[in-house]
């Protein structure tokens, strides 16, 4: 993994930055990288209410921004930025506004190396509308001043469309962290966790690949 | 949440009858519901902050419950609840958790908005 100068990673919701990334954002931190996280919304339409509930719609936003911010610490993602946006909606919002605030961030910022979903391959509309703003913003920039964009993507049509990752990150060394992470979820992972720790003790390979494999495809302008 | 007492939400819809109140009113499959099997039609509604007056309010069924409100021009309805609370700002919070705990359908009624 290059040393970056700066790192900006721009997800729309609480866990986004936990799930499949968290080891690579984690081994750009252990390299001295300063690492900024624009979390787009609270996650408010999380569905995960625990059986017997412990949390209802309206608790709910309060509660996953505190795990969000015991995600990030563990992360050691040192600057958390909350952008305020309602979970489900930001497609529907106006686009110019969300690609200025990712452009002035890139300004402010001077990230070598931007982290967001693939536009068109991330599934989730959240996802789609967060990649494509911050498709928008790196591509206002001359292509000489553009900091590399490297995405999630994970639609069932991916690997045909976009062919393999061109990036791949064996994140071994610190997926006791990204595990530290995602269990920073509770109330979106508490369910999945308690599956995935069996298969870790069995040592189950596609459970180990996919916590020790992170995979980026290079965004094509 | 505590599972529906019909007597105790009866009696809470009943004190915001003929008022001005706000409705948060959802159904969801998940977002990923479409990702996970491609044979599953995904679909929801939501509104937040409808403000209504209704002039009477039921929850009825064997449970998972069915409320309905009667509002001047019309109705509004959610099936499928299966808990309640009423929270500290007197809001009558109702809503249906699958059988995984996932939340699949909520009505909320407030004489505040919800924020």
């Amino acid at each position: 993994m290059e040393k970056e100068r700066h790192v900006l990673v721009v997800f729309p919701h609480p866990d986004d930055e936990s799930f499949g990334v968290s080891g690579t954002i984690a081994s750009h931190v252990n390299m001295g990288t300063p690492v900024t996280y624009a979390c787009l919304t609270l996650g408010e339409m999380g569905r995960n209410m625990g059986n017997p509930p412990f949390a209802t719609r309206e608790t709910l936003p309060a509660i996953r921004t505190h795990e969000l911010k015991e995600a990030v610490r563990v992360i050691g993602i040192s600057d958390l930025r909350m952008l305020g946006y309602r979970d489900k909606t930001v497609e529907f919002e106006d686009p110019d506004k969300l690609t200025k605030q990712i452009s002035e961030m890139i300004d402010e910022l001077n990230p070598s190396l931007i982290i967001s979903f693939y536009p068109g391959y991330s599934v989730h509309p959240d996802h789609e509308a967060t990649g494509e703003a911050v498709v928008r913003a790196v591509g206002m920039l001359p292509e000489a001043k553009r900091p590399k964009l490297e995405c999630i993507a994970f639609s069932n049509n991916t690997i045909e469309e976009l062919g393999q990752p061109d990036i791949v990150h064996d994140i071994s060394a610190v997926a006791d962290t990204k595990l530290d992470a995602i269990r920073a979820h509770r109330s979106q992972t508490e369910l999945m966790v308690a599956e995935m720790a069996v298969k870790l003790k069995e040592k189950d390979p596609q459970t180990l690949a996919w916590l020790n494999i992170e995979r980026f495809w290079t965004y094509k302008f | 949440m505590d599972p529906v007492i019909v007597e105790t939400v009866q009696e809470a819809l009943d004190r915001f009858q003929n008022k001005e109140v706000y409705i948060h009113l959802e159904t969801t499959n998940g977002a990923y519901a479409s990702h996970k099997d491609e044979a599953f039609f995904s679909s929801g509604a939501y509104i937040r902050n409808a403000k209504v007056v209704y002039e009477r309010a039921k929850i009825t069924g064997n449970g998972p419950f069915r409320t309905g409100l009667k509002i001047p021009f019309g109705w509004v309805y959610a099936e499928g609840i299966t808990h309640f609370e009423i929270d500290s700002k007197e809001r009558l919070l109702l809503a249906g958790h699958d059988f995984q705990g996932k939340l699949a359908v909520a009505l909320e009624i407030s004489e505040t908005p919800f924020e």
